[in-house]
């Protein structure tokens, strides 16, 4: 571990050991990753059931209803995210080694996405048809949630970060995160809804993208800074 | 005199406005196996985890081979291998995918495959290496975790209740190698209940509330 480029080497590979670690502990407990998708469907589902089923109404909204069911299901398995490492001590091990945690940290944010948000945005134009979402607002409402949802893991691993070490960091985890959620739910319902009317969405990207590169900078730091405090007291 | 490995000057913390210790000065020479004593509550863990780093709530000073340990952190974290309470194993991962990714994160510990399964049949898990850690008792989980033992090429060891859970002929093996981890030049630092039978053993005791004196007792 002399030279540079060996690590360099030794940062990718801790990376990718930790992303391929998180993964694999997923897929060995699959049955968890079902509840946020069926949460996903069931709001899609029973909103046209408990408001109305007329197509024109449900066209309005559908842009506004994958967005919220998709912020929500992403908060649900948010609590998770440090949850269990923490309960048996591999977040002590995390901290104590000498990579940088943030890395770590953004390994187990990208597999977060990777199994909740990825998978979300997946299933979108499938709630999009049901909603009656005009098809121009298709393609925004894709490219809208790619960028979005991995925004959404970034500022919310913050609220796990902060809230892993209380027992009961659920309800706390959303009154954190919920504000900083609300201008990635405007602008990217804003995008599919002007699509749908027609006019260009460049502007409303360019800012939601502008948010993700703010959080793949900084959000992974503040995590790191929060879990160093969590684990502390 | 060389300088200490590692050395805290002046310790004190106070938890729940229970002071568990204060003034509390101690060092750690390499080649030193050092047992932190004392009852339950007494502040053994706290006094680890503030040495390890992990928690920072505590006044006083801790130096790294005569630095102060903030400015040599990294230095201080390639050289450690710590054992708490909790074993880090992931309960849904096989005992090699845990020790692999441990030797992912320190690169101080080897992650060759002969190498991994020979820590693992050291510890009595041979035949064990692709069973699920949850299908595994919690004592062999423990197991798990002090295989690093014999993977790590790390100087400091911190290990906190190493014992617990574990059977007799275990708890021997692990004497045996933490004796031999000094007599390598590496240093220990372990709290445990059991009557230690390793040579140039030094203890420090916590004492109660009452005592906040502590006395340094070298036996051999």
């Amino acid at each position: 571990m002399t030279n540079q480029s060996d690590s360099d080497l030794g940062l990718g590979r801790v990376f990718w050991m930790t992303l391929k670690r998180d993964l694999l502990l997923s897929y060995r407990r699959r049955n968890d990753l079902v509840s946020p998708l069926v949460f996903f469907l069931m709001v899609a589902t029973l909103f046209p059931l408990g408001v109305s089923p007329e197509p024109k109404f449900l066209s309005e909204v559908a842009a506004g209803v994958v967005w919220v069911a998709a912020l929500l299901s992403t908060l649900l398995s948010m609590d998770s995210l440090f949850r269990t490492d923490f309960d048996d001590g591999s977040l002590e091990q995390m901290l104590l080694s000498p990579q940088p945690l943030a890395l770590l940290v953004f390994a187990k944010i990208c597999a977060h996405w990777m199994i909740s948000g990825l998978p979300l945005t997946i299933m979108s134009p499938l709630l999009g048809v049901m909603l009656f979402l005009p098809n121009e607002g298709m393609g925004p409402l894709i490219i809208t949630l790619l960028i979005g949802t991995p925004t959404l893991s970034l500022i919310g691993a913050i609220g796990a970060g902060l809230t892993v070490g209380l027992r009961k960091g659920g309800v706390l985890i959303t009154l954190l995160v919920l504000p900083l959620y609300i201008p990635v739910l405007i602008f990217g319902t804003g995008a599919v809804q002007a699509a749908s009317s027609g006019l260009p969405i460049a502007g409303y990207l360019a800012i939601l993208g502008a948010i993700l590169a703010l959080g793949i900078v900084l959000a992974p730091i503040a995590v790191a800074a929060s879990l160093r405090i969590s684990v502390s007291s | 005199m060389s300088t200490p490995l590692l050395e805290a000057r002046g310790l004190f913390c106070e938890r729940d406005e229970r002071i568990l210790f204060d003034g509390l000065n101690f060092s750690l020479n390499a080649g030193e196996v050092l047992q932190v004593e004392g009852p339950n509550g007494s502040g053994k863990t706290t006094l680890l985890r503030l040495l390890s780093g992990l928690s920072q709530a505590f006044e006083g000073e801790l130096f790294w081979k005569g630095e102060p340990i903030s400015n040599v952190r990294d230095d201080f974290l390639q050289s450690l291998l710590y054992f708490g309470h909790l074993p880090g194993v992931k309960a849904t991962l096989t005992p090699e995918e845990n020790l692999r990714w441990y030797a992912a994160l320190h690169p101080e510990t080897d992650s060759i495959q002969e190498r991994i399964l020979e820590a693992l049949s050291n510890v009595g898990l041979y035949g064990y290496e692709d069973v699920p850690c949850h299908s595994l008792s919690a004592g062999q989980n423990r197991r798990v975790s002090l295989a690093r033992l014999y993977l790590s090429h790390a100087p400091l060891w911190i290990l906190d209740e190493p014992f617990t859970a574990i059977d007799k002929k275990g708890v021997a093996a692990k004497e045996a190698l933490i004796e031999a981890h000094g007599l390598k030049g590496g240093s220990v630092i372990l709290t445990t209940h059991h009557e230690l039978s390793i040579k140039n053993l030094r203890q420090i005791h916590l004492g109660a509330v009452a005592a906040p004196e502590l006395r340094e007792v070298h036996s051999d």
